[in-house]
């Protein structure tokens, strides 16, 4: 009989933890229980861990080329395996400094962009980036869950500075996700790993966090000049000319982004464009994965809203 | 690979379930549902049946935190040792039913099936417990037919020291046919 046989960790479903934990949670309820906003970063934490454990450790240098949108041009730059882990580990230290954690880049850091703490923290280690990195990643993700568990309702809108913007901390933890996400999703190009997107409601949630910001970004870039001039201004919480964004697939839907103003309120009755994309590809743009003119599978109407849209979709990017 | 989680972190996870905490449930899985998974695995030989093992033995845990008592080893080999009855449990189920069914078999065959899968999943418990040097030349001897000459130029180390380390690990290994994981005797077949 094989007393000995190799690894065979390769086949645990990335899905399983949340069917265990659904059933355990079923059998016996939390009394100190996840908030449903903290449950992607928990889901997609776990997943990123679980590929980083089957990884050897030659592959945490293979390059990784990442890609994002700046001044309306694709930017890109080599990293490694290892030193995207520093880079969500720098980036996530700021939801810790929010909560009072120990922040990863050390005491008494400045307030810096998501780019500045990623290029401080590659700056002070004194090898190049590796394996060694994946630990305290994985105990702030792991320190965070745990403590936004402990912090009671009112955590929810406390607000994370993120240099040159900022988001409530329900909303900043679904973006660290989404990062998380889409940088696993380098990684794994990386080392020629298969990875899935998200579930669905968790996709979801995402999606709908970008469709939230894009009314911001469109009139950043309009007070930039980048974005046609308002047509209708309507008062504050009115219904005003809107993009209607059609999602398709798991954890899709319809969303309507006002146009003329972050104040107004996106509508069915004022649409005046359509746009139509898959859920995983409307990521990738909000990623700077893809190019506006790329993204969209169907349009119809208004074509200067729907660039403005687009452009801003992809202005979301960044390192 | 970290194997042996200290006992300050198995004493306050088995305080942090007991309390209800469902972050600690979250960092409990990920740090043992390999473990459980692929002993699982090696008993039942199916993908399907591990996972709902995966469920059964996390279940357990999280409703009986208590029932782990740190003074009989590490959380670690604890989760290991109730895979392993479960496990077992299953595969002597879903034989029994087979048996019921078609007529093939015996109860000594079913016996030794089930014998064969408690030693290979001890096996696999003792490779991934054991101190990774000792490993390592287990492995390149194994899988890479490598002879002890050969593994000491691939670790870097002496013949001496190479021929110490592999006559260690198979010493470790050959205790999977002799004793259960780990802890007390019996028990394997019973439900959790």
């Amino acid at each position: 009989m094989t007393l000995l046989h190799e690894d065979r960790d390769l086949d645990l479903d990335p899905l399983l933890r949340s069917r265990v934990l659904e059933n355990c949670l079923g059998r016996r309820p939390a009394r100190i229980p996840v908030p449903a906003w903290a449950t992607p970063y928990d889901a997609e934490t776990a997943r990123l861990d679980a590929l980083l454990r089957d990884i050897g450790e030659s592959e945490w240098h293979a390059p990784v080329r990442l890609k994002w949108y700046e001044d309306d041009r694709p930017v890109r730059r080599k990293s490694t395996v290892a030193g995207v882990i520093g880079h969500l580990l720098a980036v996530d230290g700021l939801v810790s400094g929010a909560l009072g954690l120990a922040d990863p880049l050390g005491p008494d850091v400045p307030e810096l962009t998501p780019t500045e703490r990623t290029e401080a923290l590659w700056e002070a280690l004194d090898r190049p980036a590796n394996r060694s990195l994946r630990a305290p990643w994985r105990d702030q993700s792991h320190a965070l869950v745990r403590t936004v568990s402990f912090a009671g309702r009112g955590v929810s809108d406390l607000t994370v500075t993120y240099g040159d913007f900022a988001l409530p901390l329900k909303d900043a933890l679904l973006e660290r996700a989404f990062e998380c996400w889409l940088h696993a999703d380098d990684i794994a190009n990386a080392v020629a790993y298969p990875y899935d997107p998200p579930s669905g409601p968790h996709l979801h949630g995402m999606i709908d966090l970008a469709a939230r910001l894009l009314p911001a970004a469109v009139a950043h870039r309009r007070r930039a000049g980048l974005a046609a001039p308002p047509r209708h201004l309507v008062a504050a919480g009115a219904p005003g000319r809107s993009l209607h964004l059609e999602v398709e697939g798991a954890g899709g839907g319809h969303w309507y982004v006002p146009l003329d103003s972050p104040a107004a309120l996106g509508s069915p009755d004022h649409a005046v464009a359509q746009v139509a994309m898959d859920g995983v590809e409307f990521c990738q743009l909000i990623a700077g994965h893809i190019s506006p003119q790329e993204a969209a599978a169907g349009q119809d109407g208004d074509r200067e809203a729907i660039r403005d849209v687009l452009s801003a979709a992809a202005s979301l990017s960044r390192l | 690979m970290a194997n042996d989680t200290p006992p300050r972190w198995d004493r306050r996870m088995q305080q942090r379930l007991a309390r209800g905490e469902a972050a600690a449930l979250g960092e409990l899985y990920d740090r043992f549902a390999s473990l459980v998974h692929s002993l699982a695995h090696r008993v039942l030989d199916d993908d399907q049946a591990a996972d709902q093992v995966t469920r059964e033995v996390f279940g357990y845990i999280w409703e009986n935190p208590d029932a782990y008592d740190p003074r009989q080893g590490n959380l670690r080999s604890w989760v290991a040792r109730l895979t392993q009855r479960q496990a077992v449990h299953r595969l002597r189920q879903t034989e029994a039913t087979a048996y019921a069914e078609t007529g093939v078999g015996s109860a000594e065959e079913l016996e030794a099936k089930v014998r064969r899968a408690s030693v290979a999943a001890r096996a696999d418990y003792i490779v991934t417990s054991m101190p990774a040097p000792l490993r390592k030349a287990l492995e390149l001897a194994y899988f890479q037919r490598r002879d002890y000459r050969q593994t000491a130029a691939d670790l870097s180390i002496s013949h001496e020291e190479a021929r110490r380390r592999l006559r260690l690990g198979l010493q470790l290994l050959s205790t999977a046919h002799a004793r259960p994981l780990d802890g007390p005797p019996g028990g394997y077949g019973r439900a959790l």
